[in-house]
């Protein structure tokens, strides 16, 4: 048998389930070690993320298992599972447990690079929405709905006024 | 907007032109951004979503750029015209098979791109051909500039710009470009590259970005990380490294021609006389005979024949497009032979070998 990508002898055989179609795969020893070597590349972000978030958890997982966003209501265990944060204040909330994270993924903790000179929220302004986002979660949890309904208003007036001066 | 007018040509990044445009296709750059008021996409209720993309959609099609933006909602498009956009390179393909309301701004020649509602409320994306990572970030920072009066980012002065995965926080930017390397393959010295790539800390990918192959010998060469260093700092280390991997690509190229010239005369002209002649063509085969050929031409081996009508081959035969071109959708089979058809047809009119 020929190697799939080149004409060489085809001596690795693997077998792949891709969204449960099997997939058969013939190479020879170098385009296979190629493939490898690519493969490793392309998970190189999120697996280093999922094992930095996985060590790291170990220490610290009573405190940690505690944390939540009050603003979207993510917990830092939910962060932990699907590598995704659920707001931008998450990173001041989770702040203490982010940075080794940062600093594994970066080798930095810090920004350096661009600001914007306009289009900063004022942070009054974003403490007033993040504290109407946690009353209208409230409202919803407790099914107040009329209440829900009136934050929700009061959310949609702040965001759509959000443009900076 | 009508996507059928785009099928014809090969957008800007495509044109076969700019330095280095032999070995280097392409520099991109795109920028993470999210609205500071609003939870991050995969949190947002699909209420939130809604305004996430209207407010940005109206903000967009208000700026200051010469032509305006087009924008195109995925919500409405059919898969074939999503996959369309990702095969140019326009969309993610996240984008594309993601749900909710979500959208792309597009501006002129295809060089700029936003989406909007992807895993951040905006990326915006600056293509151009050849090797020109500057004019590139010249054109995406003005751009930013221009969005940032329009909006509140969500940005703290530790952190920097706040994106929904860490590893893409602070500058929020991915500079990558997108090299023809089909030598370092032929004298399997590719890996060697990618090795000293992954010490400096650049990523490798294929064509499609992450999780592709790399088909028809086309790599992306990005950075990693995006706090700590500045955006200039950034591009400093992808523009420093690349000269060196076009020199390896070179030095290849004049090792084949020198040692194994007959053999490398040989494997390029079978592989235009294939795709003259052939009368099924997979997506895949087609990559690799296309990449034989634009090092044959790159290197005097063919004539009468350019690079761009190469180029354009290599985004016209991909599924989507090939679908588009034939005005009509098909199956594997009827892809296939509609490709060697599309191929005989349009290198029959160009080109002969070199005796």
């Amino acid at each position: 048998m020929k190697c799939q990508s080149c004409a060489k002898a085809a001596t690795v055989h693997l077998t792949d389930f891709v969204n449960g179609h099997k997939k058969e795969l013939h190479l020879c020893e170098d385009c296979a070690e190629k493939q490898q070597l690519l493969k490793q590349q392309e998970v190189n972000l999120s697996s280093i993320l999922q094992t930095v978030i996985g060590q790291h958890i170990g220490q610290l997982t009573d405190e940690l298992g505690r944390l939540t966003c009050p603003a979207c209501g993510v917990k830092y265990m939910e962060f932990k599972a699907e590598g995704r944060l659920g707001c931008p204040h998450d990173y001041q909330v989770f702040q203490t447990a982010l940075e080794p994270l940062l600093q594994r993924i970066h080798r930095a903790v810090r920004h350096v690079g661009k600001k914007p000179r306009h289009g900063r929220i004022h942070a009054a302004h974003l403490k007033e929405i993040v504290e109407l986002r946690r009353q209208l979660r409230t409202a919803v949890e407790t099914e107040a709905y009329e209440e829900a309904a009136r934050i929700r208003d009061l959310l949609r007036i702040k965001e759509a006024t959000d443009e900076p001066g | 907007m009508n996507l059928d007018s785009m099928t014809q040509a090969s957008g800007e990044w495509l044109r076969g032109t700019g330095p280095e445009a032999d070995i280097v296709i392409s520099s991109r750059i795109r920028l993470a951004r999210n609205l500071a008021a609003f939870p991050f996409t995969n949190r947002a209720s699909a209420h939130q979503r809604n305004e996430i993309e209207a407010l940005l959609r109206e903000r967009i099609l208000r700026l200051e750029v010469q032509p305006p933006f087009d924008y195109v909602g995925l919500s409405g498009l059919t898969p074939l015209d999503r996959q369309f956009l990702v095969e140019r390179q326009l969309i993610s393909r996240e984008l594309a098979n993601s749900e909710g309301p979500r959208g792309v701004a597009l501006g002129a020649q295809e060089t700029m791109s936003l989406m909007i509602n992807e895993e951040d409320h905006v990326r915006i994306q600056v293509m151009r051909s050849g090797f020109s990572l500057d004019e590139a970030w010249q054109d995406i920072d003005r751009l930013d500039d221009l969005l940032e009066q329009r909006v509140s980012y969500a940005f703290s002065e530790e952190f920097g710009y706040l994106t929904a995965c860490p590893t893409n926080v602070g500058t929020g930017m991915r500079a990558s470009v997108m090299l023809h390397l089909p030598a370092l393959v032929l004298t399997k010295e590719i890996e060697k590259v990618f090795r000293a790539l992954q010490k400096i800390n650049l990523a490798v990918r294929g064509l499609y970005g992450e999780g592709s192959r790399a088909s028809g010998d086309f790599y992306q060469i990005s950075n990693q990380v995006t706090l700590g260093k500045t955006e200039a700092a950034v591009l400093k280390e992808i523009r420093e490294v690349i000269p060196t991997i076009i020199g390896y690509e070179r030095k290849a190229r004049a090792t084949l021609t020198k040692e194994s010239r007959q053999a490398l005369h040989d494997r390029v002209s079978r592989a235009f006389g294939t795709l003259r002649s052939a009368t099924m063509m997979t997506s895949e085969e087609t990559m690799e005979l296309l990449s034989a050929v634009r090092l044959g031409i790159n290197l005097g081996l063919l004539e009468d024949i350019g690079i761009p009508i190469i180029n354009e081959l290599f985004i016209q035969t991909q599924p989507a497009h090939l679908q588009k071109l034939m005005g009509a959708p098909l199956d594997g089979e009827e892809r296939n032979s509609a490709r060697a058809r599309y191929l005989r047809s349009r290198l029959r009119e160009n080109g002969s070998a070199l005796n």
